[in-house]
């Protein structure tokens, strides 16, 4: 029996694995990956380098785990498919025979052909080996460059202060992640950048990057004409599917991304794609082709398991919600809170004076269902959002049971008193709290919170 | 909008000048500690001690908030991992070895080699050396076991403020760090030596049966309540309530931390001077099974010796079989595993190795917390991220990111409530929480159970 071969060993990919296992105790499975040995947490490479965690500590299973529920590993990287023997080859030729393919090979910074984008000390940061190339770059390193304002970006900054390197941090829009957050949030980002003595440039963009005489970065010009010196240049203007390889060694289809339907197959029998590489053909109502996030990956590789198990499952993955830290601001988001309201959404805004906390919940203006919610610096509960969000609960009755979905740790400040007075002050349509916070909260026996499936 | 102008240079990782100026302050204090310890003349007379004691106190503070100020509130664990002190390299052996031969020495041959080496009379320079705070607070002169308590105290505290500099951005953290700070100062240091001053019995109110034994050896009670001193039957009663009484009902309301990591002095030192060395504390599966070995058969084997020593106390029935099985206790789980371990091995298995695999009373609180409580650790959805943070850091060694990740709330016998994995996750996915008991039974976020689950509801 051939196995099911899944390339690619982040968290698309194992997910896969680990839900085949579930479904099926025999089937063979083989996970490939060039990348390392076993799977670890991409999100935990900024944790490595800042001295938090050994690489060992970012393996979310121990090694004992995958002999144990017969999870195959093999490193190599792949280099071509031959879906007519439904074999892959690796680079070295060896050929290996698949019942069904997985690729889920993730994603490769953007380089967007800036002069001297390939010089050495200019590098992106996604895979393990971009964090080895950093800690190289990173010795007798006195000032970095970062191009490009995203989540990346903004950790690769906090990376390089831990090591009393100045970094000066390029940012094209004019608000901090002004694609995805709106400008207020975005302002306070931004301050906190400062605080952290980040030399944060808005509105400014890399031009060219030059060398010195050892042929190594020695400064870089941005757009406006500055030149600044610096050995290391970071490259995280976003990230693309990491298909290349595929485009040349397959027929699999591609566009920006590999083409999968709905349950994930693409063009060829028996070749399916999840995670950062997949381009869904059409996506469902309200999400992008292409998401290139720890959630939904790990969501596509309980699918794509289900599919191929023989339990077909279209791909419905609930709200959308996502996180982040911004240095020491921690953030939240559930449903969808566009940079500026959406027809018909209006929006409520509160922000703790002098403190790094806000929250944002946008809704409908026709009947006040809740539309989306970001929080900066308070922790919200998934699943009463959830809830909130798929039973489209009015703003008011949300704002009333708040307190319910607060999250944060025992003693900490609670805002419910001050976000209520604040929408009370402004809307005419008046609140007052019902529920309190913790797990006695009525609000969460009420929503059934613990007896979920 | 004007904005507060900050430099864009950013902070040395390396030691700056105020850290350099507050570790020399620190080890002038250390000095006049060793010099005094190894019996060097020098030091005499109370200006040592105050001098001492500034070094260490004002050294030790100046260096712990200038280290933690210099950055943002936030979880910095900067070059933790690599440090040599703190990631068992030759700093972290060097230190091990040293805190390790300390304790052997001041346990087991520090007041022997003391006496022989100039007979009864003599008494150890290091207790002359604390006569000052002694004679204040007891109004007597200072004894090796008083001078090991105030060590103890000054750790703690000084540390704890390091602690509270640390984690100043979480209010559980502040609260937790200043309930531990108090418990060792007023119940573990103060109380007893009051106690002591106002000639009534040796009174420890924060430790008691299992873990402190001679609490309820029967020698010991006898002594106790014959001695006609006022509050005998307090202290007897104090700790018979707290064992049978407080001991299940608090950890019922509150879980295992009550104890561990607001009240206890072993944790105390645990989560101040030993905050530092956390991380190493092993999240292996043979390290769990190790664990659950041990701290049951010490308890086991306590409650053994406990019955024992009852019954040749009251019926003779062992004809004093229970004397050696106690002086092995006493020396094997009360002194080197309890001091000498427990605190020399910091910085090799991390700051909880006697919390982990030995304490009785962990292993009490524990299987009240397993089975019979409204604590435990709730995982936040569908959150996490894997990063591994929780796990790195939790002192006790649960693989915590385990049921993170699979959305699984999380009650092991061990864990002490310290909220550091809350503190460290990056994402919000963790918090200790209070609940009613019947939620609690395992609750796993099936991704694709539930996504079945919208499918089936939207049809």
């Amino acid at each position: 029996m051939q196995p099911i071969i899944i390339i690619g060993n982040g968290i698309a990919g194992v997910t896969a694995a680990r839900e085949v296992r579930k479904l099926d105790s025999q089937v063979p499975i083989l996970i490939i990956s060039g990348e390392t040995d076993y799977h670890f947490s991409r999100t935990a490479l900024m944790y490595i380098f800042m001295g938090h965690m050994k690489f060992k500590h970012t393996q979310p299973y121990e090694d004992h785990f995958w002999k144990e529920n017969k999870l195959d590993l093999k490193r190599a990287w792949v280099e071509k498919i031959d879906h007519h023997s439904n074999s892959i080859i690796l680079q070295g030729g060896e050929k290996l025979g698949y019942s069904h393919l997985i690729l889920a090979v993730g994603s490769t910074p953007n380089k967007f052909g800036w002069p001297g984008q390939d010089l050495p000390g200019v590098q992106g940061l996604y895979s393990k080996q971009d964090l080895d190339e950093l800690e190289k770059n990173a010795v007798g390193a006195k000032h970095a460059v970062i191009a490009g304002g995203g989540l990346i970006g903004i950790e690769m900054a906090e990376m390089l202060i831990t090591r009393g390197i100045g970094v000066s941090f390029l940012v094209r829009e004019k608000n901090f992640w002004g694609s995805v957050i709106p400008e207020e949030e975005a302002m306070m980002i931004e301050d906190h950048i400062h605080e952290h003595h980040v030399d944060l440039r808005m509105g400014d963009e890399l031009d060219s990057i030059h060398a010195g005489d050892d042929g190594k970065v020695s400064h870089i010009v941005t757009k406006a004409g500055e030149k600044i010196e610096c050995s290391i240049v970071g490259l995280t203007a976003g990230v693309r599917p990491n298909i290349d390889w595929i485009k040349e060694g397959s027929e699999v289809e591609t566009d920006r991304g590999i083409l999968v339907d709905n349950h994930f197959r693409t063009n060829l029998p028996n070749v399916w794609s999840i995670g950062d590489c997949a381009q869904l053909r059409t996506p469902p109502k309200g999400r992008r082709p292409i998401e290139a996030v720890w959630y939904v990956g790990k969501l596509q590789g309980a699918f794509v398991a289900a599919n191929i198990c023989g339990d077909p499952q279209d791909y419905n993955p609930g709200i959308w919600w996502n996180s982040a830290k911004f240095f020491d601001i921690e953030y939240q988001t559930y449903g969808t809170v566009m940079p500026d309201p959406q027809d018909g959404e209006k929006t409520f805004f509160w922000k703790a004076p002098d403190k790094h906390i806000t929250i944002r919940i946008n809704y409908r203006e026709n009947d006040l269902a809740v539309t989306g919610v970001n929080v900066f610096g308070i922790r919200h509960r998934h699943q009463v959002w959830e809830k909130w969000l798929s039973d489209e609960a009015k703003i008011t009755d949300v704002l009333s049971q708040l307190a319910g979905a607060n999250f944060d740790p025992e003693f900490f400040n609670q805002y419910e008193d001050e976000i209520i007075a604040h929408w009370n002050h402004d809307n005419s349509e008046q609140v007052t709290k019902t529920v309190g916070k913790g797990l006695f909260s009525t609000l969460l026996t009420k929503i059934n919170l613990f007896k979920a499936n | 909008m004007l904005r507060e102008s900050h430099s864009i240079v950013p902070p040395d990782p390396k030691l700056d000048t105020i850290q350099r100026i507050g570790l020399s302050v620190l080890g002038i204090g250390l000095v006049l500690f060793l010099l005094a310890l190894f019996e060097q003349e020098i030091a005499t007379g109370s200006w040592v001690f105050y001098t001492m004691l500034f070094g260490i106190v004002a050294g030790g503070i100046t260096y712990s908030l200038r280290t933690h100020l210099k950055r943002p509130p936030g979880i910095h664990n900067n070059n933790l991992v690599k440090n040599t002190f703190t990631a068992v390299g030759a700093g972290g052996w060097l230190l091990g070895i040293i805190i390790t031969g300390f304790y052997t020495a001041y346990y087991f041959f520090y007041q022997e080699s003391a006496l022989t080496k100039a007979g009864t009379e003599y008494r150890p320079s290091i207790t002359q050396i604390f006569d000052p705070l002694s004679q204040l607070l007891r109004n007597s002169n200072a004894d090796i076991w008083f001078v090991y308590g105030a060590c103890y105290t000054i750790a703690v505290l000084i540390m704890g403020i390091k602690a509270l500099a640390k984690y100043r951005h979480s209010k559980y953290q502040i609260v937790r760090t200043c309930s531990i700070m108090f418990c060792q100062f007023g119940f573990a240091f103060i109380v007893p030596s009051i106690m002591e001053r106002l000639n009534q019995p040796y009174f420890l109110p924060n430790y008691f049966w299992p873990l402190e034994y001679k609490a309820l050896m029967p020698d010991k009670v006898e002594t106790l309540l014959s001695s006609g001193k006022s509050m005998a039957g307090f202290v007897f009663g104090w700790g018979i309530i707290m064992t049978l009484v407080a001991t299940p009902l608090l950890t019922y309301y509150f879980g295992k931390r009550w104890y561990c990591s607001w009240v206890c002095g072993c944790g105390g030192l645990a989560n101040t001077a030993g905050d530092s060395f956390r991380q190493l504390s092993n999240k292996s599966r043979t390290a769990w099974k190790i664990e659950r070995i041990m701290i049951y058969s010490i308890l086991i084997f306590v409650i053994i010796m406990t019955a024992m020593v009852w019954m040749d106390a009251w019926w003779g029935t062992l004809g004093g079989a229970s004397l050696p099985v106690r002086k092995v206790y006493g020396f094997l789980i009360g002194a080197t595993f309890s001091g000498v371990i427990g605190v020399g091995f910091y910085p090799l298995l991390g700051s909880r190795v006697w919390c982990r695999f030995g304490c009785p009373m962990a292993a009490v609180l524990g299987m009240i917390q397993k089975f019979k409580s409204r604590f435990r650790i709730t995982t936040n959805g569908a959150q996490c991220i894997s990063c591994g943070n929780c796990s790195t850091y939790c002192e006790m060694g649960i693989d915590v990111r385990w049921y993170a990740q699979r959305g699984q709330d999380i009650k092991r016998a061990s864990c002490v409530g310290c909220g550091i994995c809350s503190a460290v996750c990056p994402r919000g996915v963790l918090s200790l929480e209070n609940g009613p008991t019947e939620q609690r039974e395992e609750y796993t976020m099936d991704l694709l159970g539930s996504a079945k689950a919208r499918k089936l509801e939207k049809k």
